[in-house]
């Protein structure tokens, strides 16, 4: 015994228990003493929006454990069946065999209908969180070089999270499921040359079809959340690795990480918030009723009901499928259905694509290859920050859309008035986004200049002897000052002088010029923070404006 | 004063005025939003058709025309029968606030006695279908085949659950739950307004009767199994919740988490 631990017995007396034997018991085969030594003293910077991510976590594991329960009772078969469980309504009803144990889950097994609609609930957590922590990735420029490959891996599992909600919502076979389905068919139809042969592949023949619900099935419980534990593993080692980013502030630099240590306080943070998602999860699922699939009713393809829509994440697409005007062309015998191509294959690829995209196009544009693990504060990077209002902006409105009717219905508004307002909405209103969040970080970069410069006006306002009022101003602490001040302002890139020293015209690299001008759209307009002198200067003096 | 401009400039400062401002526009829509109708009194009477006329006369004859013969304004109610007007009238479609897409359902302006007058007097223009007894629209059908009827010929615009739905133009299905039985068997018979019409020659008594006993019993009577039902409306309410109620408590606790934070002491 004693041997083995030697190198410890410097740092005081070890307990000689049974939990000592064990964990020496694996250290001497695993090795793990030396690797934990090393990364629980890992430090995190704490802020609220660091957490988001760890909601998009907790909230998988969530429905992975839901998911795993709803497997041994969900039949994933089109086989038709006579229903005869306990929900009377719909008794003696022909079904598939798949819609019938989803039934069961619901009215027939304990605690069925709770897990389902935790599972439910958790997805819808789990994509809105996914969506909201790339919001904080995207604005506070964290995707920066060493970080564009995670941001890739985090763009991927927010695809294949979208890709395995809407598989799971057309599981159950339902009229809301298979109307759902039904749509995708129309989609793989629309693609040209291929679309037709896509589909008989993927039914297995006409639609429905006996094939789609089985592989479906398999798809959503075994491909896709193999691929996303696996990418999620990846996520996690790769912030482990290159550590979390952090806000500027005093002390901290692109060389260190400011924060907590992996153990004790940070661990039991996260543990404990664990749970909380977990109770909020539970609570909405047994308070809040969600996908009442009894009553839509089975699929038969001649049934559809009104507020037909896809679950929130897929609603965009469902939005602009709606405010699509009707054109097709017919060559040479083949239609090519633009009213379907368009909305549901162009326009999700153009929008997806550009997230992906992002880090390398704004490297490419500001030409740095340094280092980043100090955040940008949103309002620093205006462009940046009106990009991504656009982007969210025209999401809204493609959103909205697909919620037409349901928004006709409650605000007494003719429908079609609402889909020509959304046409020119999806036009108008990712430039609208643009220039106002541009100029509203404008503006806070003037405040916090003016801030920097003349102090936090207190409100209190005093009477000089002679009768002037002044506002006080108090100046900031150093804290906040260096805060305020610590972000670079890069010079926009210059085109080379037309002629080189002898005289010869020179050669542009081609993009360079598309470079340069985007360049100057990024950086050319620009509040210059307070320098130093200017600081001095003012601070010297009264003390007051 | 001396205390109000002193904490003009507390955080909660906006907080405040917002809620004034939100509790002023509520007050004055409230002040300036529009009384309810007057109702017209009791008029008994026991010759139902002369009386029903005088009825016709007064309230409807402005737009359908004198002899019920229709106008520019209204349609002929020649041949639509007694079950239309008790339809329309006792669901307080008509008469009409003002024209528009679709006469919405309001509190009514006649008792029975006087509907069933201007039905008795409609119905001596031209026959049509008349007012079904209670019999035909017990709840006592097959709630199983209701559903299956249903969910092919009315889930399509009334929603699955008989919330209603949108249709062209600012015209809509109206919700169905807290509709009479009766009103919803004759809705069926008379196809009124833009809803077609299901005639006994179409739909048998009996499907009818199917139907208004599953529209009763699940869309109107049954309680939602799964906890709150977020009016019935499917994913649009639910990712509503999700993104205000749902992810606001899992924010909120994250701001909360952060703010309890043993701060690393740079002093």
């Amino acid at each position: 015994m004693a041997s083995t631990h030697a190198d410890s017995a410097a740092t005081g007396p070890i307990p000689d228990n049974a939990a000592t034997k064990t964990a020496d018991y694996f250290d001497e085969r695993l090795g793990f003493y030396g690797v934990a030594k090393k990364n629980l003293r890992k430090v995190f910077p704490d802020h609220w929006s660091f957490m988001l991510g760890e909601v998009a976590l907790y909230s998988f594991i969530i429905i992975l454990l839901t998911g795993v329960w709803l497997t041994l009772f969900f039949k994933p078969s089109m086989e038709e069946v006579v229903y005869s469980g306990s929900y009377v309504p719909l008794q003696g009803i022909h079904m598939s065999e798949a819609y019938a144990s989803t039934l069961d889950i619901s009215f027939d097994i304990r605690g069925g209908l709770a897990i389902r609609q935790i599972h439910h609930w958790a997805a819808l957590i789990f994509v809105s969180s996914l969506f909201v922590h790339m919001f904080r990735i995207f604005f506070t420029g964290a995707f920066r070089k060493p970080r564009e490959m995670n941001w890739l891996f985090g763009f991927l599992l927010l695809v294949l999270a979208m890709v395995n909600g809407f598989t799971g919502y057309s599981l159950p076979d339902d009229l809301l499921s298979g109307t759902g389905l039904r749509i995708a068919e129309g989609v793989v139809l629309a693609i040209p040359l291929v679309g037709t042969y896509l589909q008989f592949f993927l039914f297995g023949g006409q639609f429905p079809g006996h094939d789609i619900v089985p592989r479906l099935f398999t798809i959503h419980v075994l491909l896709v959340p193999a691929i996303m534990v696996a990418l999620v593993t990846v996520h996690l080692a790769l912030v482990f690795y290159q550590k979390h980013t952090q806000w500027p502030g005093a002390g901290k630099t692109e060389k260190n990480v400011v924060g907590l240590p992996l153990l004790p306080v940070y661990t039991a943070k996260a543990g404990g918030f664990f749970f909380i998602v977990f109770g909020i999860t539970a609570l909405l699922g047994g308070l809040v009723q969600i996908n009442p699939i009894w009553s839509y009713g089975p699929y038969t393809p001649d049934q559809i009901t009104a507020g037909s829509q896809p679950d929130w994440y897929i609603g965009f697409l469902e939005g602009s499928l709606r405010i699509m005007p009707n054109w097709e062309t017919n060559l040479w015998g083949h239609t090519i259905s633009w009213n379907v191509l368009i909305p549901s294959l162009v326009v999700p690829g153009v929008m997806f694509t550009f997230i992906a995209a992002y880090p390398w196009l704004e490297a490419w544009v500001t030409g740095d290859k340094r280092e980043h693990h100090i955040l940008d504060r949103p309002r620093n990077v205006p462009v940046r920050t009106g990009f991504g209002a656009a982007w969210i902006a025209m999401y809204l409105v493609l959103w909205i859309a697909g919620g037409n009717d349901i928004i006709a219905t409650h605000f007494h508004l003719s429908i079609n008035s609402i889909t020509w307002t959304m046409r020119v909405l999806f036009f108008v209103a990712p430039v609208l986004a643009f220039v106002v969040a541009r100029r509203i970080a404008m503006a806070l970069q003037r405040r916090d200049r003016d801030k920097v410069l003349h102090g936090r006006e207190t409100g209190i306002i005093k009477k000089l002897p002679h009768g002037e009022f002044i506002e006080i101003h108090e100046p900031l602490d150093a804290e906040k000052l260096h805060v305020l001040t610590a972000h670079e302002q890069p010079a926009p890139a210059e085109l080379p002088p037309a002629v080189d020293e002898n005289g010869v015209a020179r050669k542009l690299k081609p993009g360079q010029k598309l470079r340069v001008r985007l360049s100057k759209f990024y950086f050319a307009e620009q509040i210059e923070k307070p320098t130093a002198e200017e600081f001095k200067e003012i601070t010297s003096g009264h003390g007051h404006h | 004063m001396k205390k109000l401009s002193a904490r003009r400039r507390h955080p909660l400062a906006a907080i405040v005025v917002l809620l004034f401002a939100l509790a002023a526009t509520g007050g004055l829509y409230a002040a300036f939003a529009p009384a309810k109708s007057a109702q017209a009194e009791d008029a008994p009477s026991s010759l139902a058709v002369e009386e029903g006329k005088k009825l016709f006369l007064s309230g409807c004859s402005s737009c359908h025309g004198q002899a019920g013969q229709g106008t520019s304004d209204g349609p002929s109610l020649i041949g639509v029968g007694a079950a239309a007007v008790d339809f329309q009238v006792m669901t307080g479609r008509m008469p009409m606030q003002q024209q528009g897409p679709q006469a919405p359902r309001k509190p009514t302006a006649y008792t029975q006695a006087q509907a069933d007058q201007i039905a008795a007097f409609v119905a001596s223009l031209g026959a049509g279908p008349s007012v079904p007894n209670r019999d035909e629209y017990a709840l006592n059908g097959n709630i199983q085949e209701g559903g299956e009827l249903f969910r092919t010929n009315c889930s399509q615009c009334h929603n699955f659950s008989g919330e209603g739905g949108a249709l062209p133009e600012g015209k809509f299905a109206p919700p169905l739950k807290d509709v009479d039985p009766k009103h919803i068997y004759e809705a069926m018979l008379t196809g009124p307004q833009n809803m077609p019409s299901f005639p006994d020659a179409i739909m048998p008594p009996e499907q009818k009767k199917n139907i208004v006993t599953y529209i009763t019993g699940v869309t109107k009577d049954e309680p939602n199994p799964g906890g709150l039902g977020l009016g019935r409306l499917g994913p649009v309410s639910e990712g509503l919740f999700v993104w205000t109620i749902g992810l606001g408590l899992v924010i909120a606790v994250t701001i909360w988490i952060a703010a309890r934070t043993p701060k690393a002491r740079t002093k």
